[in-house]
């Protein structure tokens, strides 16, 4: 059959818009990229917006010899790996615990854990308990508060429970204890819904940067994402320099080309590269894990 | 597995051993959850028991044990403060407007998208708008400051060109572009991913059905408010229902990096960014936790409100 005029137009509006649609999304991150790659000072001569107009790798190397944003990369690489083998592993362990029909108080541990989803105490009685637990200060601030994700679990549950039972079965009759059921059974055979959680997990903890904003002060422990709010926060070049280490402020007043502007877009991409890396995964695996999600809802 | 039942009825009717033992015989089993529910109960119960400070005059020096009670002071000074209304103002609009525009936004995409037959052209879009979901508010707040700059930013060299303005304009700075640039933004970084839920949805369409009404002559457009919005509408109300909810959380990260100039404390204070000012950085620790709970209840008696209408419509939560 033949689309109607009217079907025909409709399907052109659709494409334009949606070509539009795509540009808006993807400019602003084009554009912060062809900043970072060009001269400082001719960006402030301004009509940057497609492509570098005098191309420099300069920004990055400010950005790579400031030991504070070096360090601040590092600190962010060890939190998402060991946030989210934590996380992931002790969730793991916990969802395969709760997914046992023959554990005794699994109704009464269930609502205990969906209360919580509910109802929260909230950021400020959070924060004293974190003092009170002398968190503060810490690496494992970022660690181990969010370790156990009642959510995850409950997405690892409904996945352990849709496992056939005759595996857990007949490893028990060969003398297999649960815990060597879930790691000798269980764990390998649920690989995709690890690596849904996980890649979710370390975006999560990659992107974080409001726990350690107010949970540390101790410069040496700030992630990437913190240390990038506070040199986009403080929007005066002085102040700039004083987040920067004398080494890279002795670089920067010799490099005139290095600008305050695309210095900050040089560490935004930075701390975006390693979410590009793992964004071809993530969509490989995200629609499963949003479809999971609602199916629990 | 089959015989579990059985057995527990057996088991019923013989002598119970006692819980003790039958714990006992599992311990392997209890050990699995126990430290994790434990851990429940120090970080997700403690706090939650913790908010009863909103009727302290909590003093760190003191802790909770030690500080005296004081009844409803702080809530009545959370009601009676000059800034009161100018915070519930906000919330409610900031909160009302990305309802208004973020929500249908995403059903608008997946409806757009489901129309494209072109493969590579879908994929594109869907990977490029997808990925704003995935970068951290600090990021997004950095292309927002750099888009919106006075010092050759896109958008101001956009207008100038164009002739719209003579001189660049400050947005950042001026309250009443404010709620535009908020709610422009989550539009932004969120249209993509939420729209994959309601591509679900409609995927999940019944093809028959758009064959049968081809037949009778009905457009792409009679096809689409006649038979894929309807059947994707249980789904869409549960998201609305889960959407209010959320209402008085108008917004917490994208606020406080975007409002952080004291200019535009006036349109950009909500609720989440006042507990946040007066408790973390002006440490009213009592007083902060009022307005947090203050906040939490009206939450829940808007969740609960949706529902109840939700139901009376035939869909719910509950």
């Amino acid at each position: 059959m033949k689309p109607s005029t009217g079907d025909r137009m409709l399907l052109t509006a659709v494409y334009a818009l949606l070509a539009v649609m795509a540009f808006v999304a993807f400019y602003p991150f084009w554009n912060a990229a062809v900043i970072s790659f060009n001269n400082g000072t001719d960006t402030l001569r301004g009509g940057i917006t497609f492509w570098p107009r005098a191309f420099t790798l300069e920004n990055y190397q400010v950005v790579f010899e400031d030991s504070r944003l070096v360090n601040g990369f590092a600190i962010s690489v060890m939190r998402t790996l060991i946030g989210t083998l934590l996380s992931i592993g002790a969730t793991a362990i916990f969802a395969y615990g709760m997914s046992r029909s023959e554990l005794i108080g699994r109704k009464g541990y269930m609502i205990f854990c969906i209360i919580t989803m509910y109802f929260s105490g909230g950021l400020i009685p959070t924060f004293l308990l974190i003092r009170s637990l002398d968190l503060f200060n810490t690496f494992w601030v970022m660690i181990i508060p969010g370790m156990i994700s009642v959510w995850n679990m409950i997405i690892f549950r409904t996945f352990f429970k849709s496992m056939p039972a005759g595996l857990e079965e007949s490893a028990k009759i060969d003398g297999c204890s649960n815990w060597g059921v879930l790691f000798r059974i269980v764990l390998p055979l649920s690989g995709p819904v690890i690596a849904t959680l996980s890649l979710f997990t370390a975006v999560y903890h990659w992107n974080d940067w409001f726990t350690p904003s107010i949970y540390i002060s101790n410069a040496d422990l700030l992630p990437i994402q913190t240390k990038l709010q506070q040199i986009l926060n403080s929007n005066i070049m002085s102040e700039q320099m004083a987040q920067m280490d004398s080494a890279a402020q002795g670089r920067m007043s010799r490099m005139k080309a290095v600008t305050s502007k695309s210095l900050s877009m040089a560490t935004m991409m930075v701390a975006t590269i390693p979410i590009l890396c793992v964004y071809p995964f993530l969509q490989k695996y995200f629609v499963k894990g949003v479809l999971v999600g609602s199916l629990k809802e | 597995m089959q015989n579990t039942t059985h057995r527990i009825s057996v088991e019923k009717q013989k002598a119970k051993p006692s819980l003790f033992k039958r714990i006992g015989r599992q311990w392997d089993l209890q050990l699995m959850v126990l430290p994790a529910l434990l851990f429940i109960l120090v970080f997700s119960y403690i706090p939650m028991y913790g908010v009863l400070m909103a009727f302290q005059d909590y003093s760190l020096f003191d802790g909770f044990s030690g500080s005296p009670w004081v009844g409803f002071k702080h809530f009545e000074m959370f009601f009676g403060a000059p800034e009161f209304w100018t915070v519930i103002r906000n919330t409610i609009v900031i909160s009302l407007l990305k309802l208004l525009i973020g929500f249908p936004a995403p059903i608008l995409l997946a409806l757009m998208l489901n129309e494209v037959k072109h493969r590579m052209f879908k994929k594109v879009v869907q990977t490029i708008s997808y990925l704003p979901h995935f970068l951290s508010w600090v990021i997004v707040s950095g292309f927002v400051m750099s888009m919106l700059s006075t010092e050759n930013g896109s958008v101001n060299m956009l207008l100038q060109s164009l002739n719209l303005v003579k001189e660049p304009i400050n947005f950042l700075s001026l309250p009443e572009y404010f709620w535009t640039i908020l709610v422009t933004t989550g539009v932004w970084k969120e249209i993509g991913f939420a729209s994959i839920v309601y591509l679900a949805a409609i995927a999940g369409v019944d093809p028959s059905m758009h064959e049968a009404a081809a037949m009778d002559g009905a457009g792409k457009l009679r096809q689409i408010f006649s038979i894929t919005l309807p059947s994707i509408m249980p789904v869409v109300i549960v998201f609305l229902i889960l959407a209010i909810g959320n209402l008085l959380s108008a917004g917490f990260e994208d606020i406080l990096l975007l409002g952080s100039n004291p200019v535009l404390r006036d349109v950009g204070d909500v609720l989440d960014t006042y507990v946040y000012r007066t408790g973390i950085q002006n440490n009213r620790y009592s007083y902060a936790t009022a307005a947090g709970l203050f906040k939490s209840l009206l939450g829940v008696l808007l969740l609960v409100g949706a529902n109840y209408a939700a139901r009376r419509s035939g869909n719910s939560l509950w």
